[in-house]
């Protein structure tokens, strides 16, 4: 089977997979009211090469089923209209022809062959990492996802964007809800992008339907993967690998845009991260560190210890009356710095030296020490956490 | 002595009926099933056992069912959601499907081959009691501090590293329903190596007898395996190892590789007995022998050799290398090979038979049909590429529900109503079993065929709330999942109804059936083939 072949046969294939939908879009949108017409049932449109050859295969392999399913159930349904007893039909009483055997061992065989070599070219194409444009690392996080441009020397981390409030019904559902975050990882258009991903706790996968790629992230191992999209756009996924109790509110959402718009956002983001963007030593009034508190603890804290600082027992201990966030500053920092081991295991309490910069922990920890029944009355400084943290 | 019985032609031997029970001393009332050492009493125990346990675990799906029923969080926390997922297949895996299959074994493996007993009796009880003790530490898990185990039924580290105690508990029901799986599984062997009647060759045992065989091997070969997984994941949790945590020198996928080198054998642990049980279904009802006897019994060896390597398949998105990938791609997509065999091979038997269609041949039909799709969605994720997109979302849980629900569970149903007679002695109520089976095959696939599509739209499986263009799916599988439940409670009904007050069954009801048990009397003596019988 040479190339050309096999794109021939993908084209047809593809058309196939037109008509189909099309078939099955009229079918629903005459059996349901109009609401229900965009009822979602095939791969998302894919934006990638890779996306584009995965959809394909998905389609041709289907056909295949299709038409061995309809050979195979018709026999069968012939069989159980025509030969019943209350028909009158008497049983034959053949079994066991060697020649029938061999033929249905060997015909699935070859279309098995047909299927592999398709999926082969596809599984090489999508290990190809080489030669990249961009390279950007990506760390799963419980419960957010943190992008690191290599190349320009700068990274964020992306949060879920979609207010509390919705989720829990007590406000109307947004259009992207629960596939918005904070801050979408960028990436230019028409360039092949190579995504290293690992994790910094238990297991998470970085999955972008339209773009083919769904990499599990690993703590403790990097991985990579690569795609390449073709149109400026914004694209959604979502974590696909269990890691917790927030799994299903940790979307991935990429921004396409075109080069010019790429470096301009870029450069940008590059004076944003500059370290001057913190005077690490301004001394800060309590009140301004308290509200920003508040922002951090909602993108980072509330997930566990909930808005009402009562956490979810014994998992997710209460902050709200706690002997650690009504104590001494300097347990208070090192648990927010080092996370909490148990066991010499770490616990769903993390580390967050490296995720957050002082002038966040600082804020944090004084809006904790604050807020609801909590009046310890404090200010921590971005100084006292940059000299904790060492 | 009047106790042989004649094995010769169908319904010779009722009148031994009598001579039997006097044989049947045993203690009555809740002792009789504490103590018993009786093939068929613990053959009913197991099957009570895994309907209690279905019920259980379907209650959990329903509560699940019912907070994807509307996007956003409604009646349960993500951290329990979590724990209802993972109790779910627990339960499901370990409490009902393998129970049943081995009650199906405890009653009908020495039937079928003319043995007394089991080879080992008391290991036979053990083996039963040890099951209510480990389903006691999955429920009570729910109960202790953290709540129950959270990571998924596959325990992927190190998640469970980070979970409370019921991860603990959970661990330890492994360990006993693994040492329960194993005596199982050595006292089949032996009873079917060795207590065969005379002339009962391995080729002329009956297919259920074979599927059951392998079965048996495979659980042996992967328990342990399972069981030295979990004994890391506790040690790793408690005693400070770093099997899986790559900062003390662990990987963590390393423990997904042993868990699906147990895992992938395990599918078929869960479906080569159901083989068995439409093997035999099939023929009784098309009065027509199997089609190819000896290529079904090489099938299923194939897909048992096979199932040892193929486990990565369930991996293709941790980054194995390209090799890895396509080497576990290629092995299974062999699978389709033995497994074509056999569904060809049960449609040539229907072909030219003289078929009627009481409720066990309508699941069987019903296992062919809705098997046969779950194994082409099968070969679908077997392509990597495919599977990269596709894994982790809900195609994947149509599909395993298609192999493990419209598979094993549809032939078990089918193989109570065929036995159901025999083991009774009356006859279930047939208008009712029919009932039973359509709204079960109606309301299975409004339940799991949608998830098709939602899976292929890009819904992560596991998630207690989901992006609202997947509200519609979402809602009519949870429709179809209260009917599919509900519809349970009739075969609850029906099989009561028929223990209780069902008419008297005949000693073979069904007229194409001939395997051994159908020569004995309905009900059965409490002992039977005391004296072995001849086989031509």
């Amino acid at each position: 089977m040479d190339r050309a072949n096999t794109k021939t046969r993908m084209r047809t294939a593809r058309r196939f997979a037109k008509a189909g939908c099309w078939v099955a879009s009229i079918a629903f949108m005459l059996a349901a009211d109009p609401s229900l017409a965009a009822l979602v049932y095939n791969l998302q449109t894919p934006v990638t090469p890779i996306g584009e050859q995965i959809f394909d295969l998905h389609t041709y392999i289907l056909w295949i089923c299709v038409v061995i399913f309809v050979c195979v159930f018709s026999v069968m349904f012939y069989s159980i209209f025509a030969h019943r007893k209350s028909k009158g039909h008497q049983a034959a009483q053949f079994h066991e022809n060697t020649l029938v055997e061999v033929v249905w061992t060997v015909i699935p065989f070859l279309i098995l062959l047909f299927m592999a070599i398709p999926a082969t070219e596809t599984v090489l194409a999508m290990k190809d990492t080489s030669v990249p444009d961009v390279t950007i690392k990506v760390t799963g996080y419980q419960w957010k996802w943190g992008y690191d441009y290599l190349d320009e020397g700068f990274g964020f981390v992306s949060n879920l964007a979609t207010p509390y409030a919705q989720i829990y019904n007590q406000e109307a559902k947004g259009e992207h809800y629960l596939l918005d975050v904070d801050q979408p990882l960028v990436v230019p258009a028409g360039k092949k992008v190579r995504v290293l991903i690992t994790a910094g706790d238990v297991i998470h996968s970085w999955w972008v339907p339209a773009f083919g790629v769904k990499q599990d992230a690993i703590p403790g191992f990097v991985r990579d993967s690569w795609f390449k999209a073709e149109k400026p756009g914004i694209y959604r996924g979502q974590c696909a690998e269990l890691c917790g109790k927030e799994h299903g509110f940790m979307p991935v959402v990429v921004e396409v845009k075109s080069q010019e718009d790429y470096s301009k956002w870029a450069s940008e983001q590059k004076k944003k991260s500059a370290p001057a963007a913190d005077d690490p030593n301004k001394v800060w009034d309590a009140k301004e560190l308290a509200a920003r508190g508040e922002k951090v603890y909602a993108a980072n804290c509330l997930a566990c210890h909930q808005a009402d600082g009562k956490g979810v027992p014994p998992a997710f201990p209460p902050l709200d009356g706690s002997k650690v966030a009504t104590g001494p500053v300097a347990a208070h920092l090192d648990v927010v710095l080092n996370g909490v081991v148990k066991n010499g295991q770490p616990t769903a309490m993390v580390a967050w030296k490296n995720t957050l910069s002082p002038t966040d922990i600082a804020a944090v920890v004084t809006y904790e020490r604050n807020a609801w029944g909590n009046h310890v009355g404090d200010a921590v400084q971005p100084a006292q956490v940059a000299s904790a943290k060492r | 002595m009047s106790s042989i019985p004649h094995h010769q032609g169908p319904g010779h031997a009722i009148d031994d009926a009598h001579a039997h029970d006097e044989h049947a001393h045993h203690p009555g009332g809740i002792m009789r099933w504490i103590t018993t050492t009786n093939h068929k009493d613990i053959g009913t125990l197991y099957l009570w056992f895994s309907f209690i346990m279905f019920i259980a675990g379907g209650c959990l799906a329903l509560t699940i069912r019912t907070e994807l029923f509307h996007p956003g969080l409604q009646i349960v926390d993500p951290e329990f959601f979590n724990s209802l997922t993972t109790l779910h297949g627990l339960i499901m895996i370990f409490g009902a499907i393998m129970p049943a299959a081995v009650g199906f074994a405890n009653w009908q493996v020495p039937l079928m081959i003319g043995a007394p007993d089991m080879a080992f009796a008391r290991m036979n009880n053990w083996s039963f009691w040890l099951l209510p003790f480990a389903a006691v530490l999955l429920f009570a898990s729910f109960f202790v501090p953290g709540g129950a185990a959270a990571g998924g039924w596959t325990l992927y580290a190190p998640l469970s590293v980070q979970a409370g105690m019921g991860m603990d508990l959970t661990i330890f029901a492994i360990h006993i329903m693994g040492a329960s799986s194993i005596m199982g599984s050595i006292n089949i062997i032996t009873t079917i190596l060795n207590l065969r009647a005379p002339g009962m060759t391995m080729m002329k045992m009956p297919l259920f007898v074979w599927t059951w065989l392998i079965t048996a091997y495979l659980l042996i070969a992967v328990m342990p395996v399972l069981a030295g997984a979990v004994t890391m994941l506790l040690t790793d949790r408690h005693f400070g190892t770093s099997f899986f945590n790559a900062a003390g020198g662990g990987d963590p996928v390393m423990f997904q590789h042993i868990f699906w080198f147990f895992g992938h054998p395990e599918v078929y642990i869960m479906i080569l007995p159901s083989f068995g049980i439409v093997s035999t279904i099939l023929p009784a009802f098309s009065r027509k022998p199997l089609f190819g006897y000896a290529s079904m019994v090489y099938a299923t060896s194939s897909i048992a050799i096979l199932s040892f390597i193929v486990w990565a398949h369930h991996m293709f998105t941790v980054g194995m290398p390209a090799a890895g990938q396509l080497f576990f791609m290629y092995a299974t997509m062999l699978i389709a090979v033995p497994t074509g065999v056999k569904v060809f091979n049960w449609v040539t038997t229907m072909w030219k038979g003289s078929m009627t269609f009481e409720t066990p041949m309508l699941f069987a039909i019903g296992f062919i049909f809705l098997f046969t799709m779950g194994g082409f969605t099968g070969l679908v994720l077997a392509i990597t590429p495919v599977d990269i997109q596709l894994q982790d979302t809900y195609y994947v849980v149509a599909h395993f529900h298609y192999v493990l629900v419209a598979g094993s569970l549809f032939a078990f149903f089918g193989g109570v109503y065929y036995w159901l007679p025999k083991w009774s002695g009356r006859m279930y109520n047939e208008k009712l079993g029919e009932w039973h089976f359509w709204l079960t095959m109606i309301f299975f696939n409004v339940t799991f065929f949608p998830m098709h599509f939602l899976g292929l739209a890009g819904m992560p499986r596991r998630v207690p709330d989901y992006a609202t263009q997947f509200t519609d799916w979402n809602m009519v599988a949870t429709i179809g999942a209260y009917g599919f439940g509900l519809s349970q409670l009739l075969f609850f009904y029906i099989v009561l109804s028929c223990i209780r007050s069902g008419p008297p069954a005949p000693a073979k009801p069904w007229e194409g059936a001939d395997t051994l048990e159908w020569t004995l009397p309905s009900p059965l003596p409490y002992h039977t083939f005391e004296t072995p019988p001849a086989i031509k």
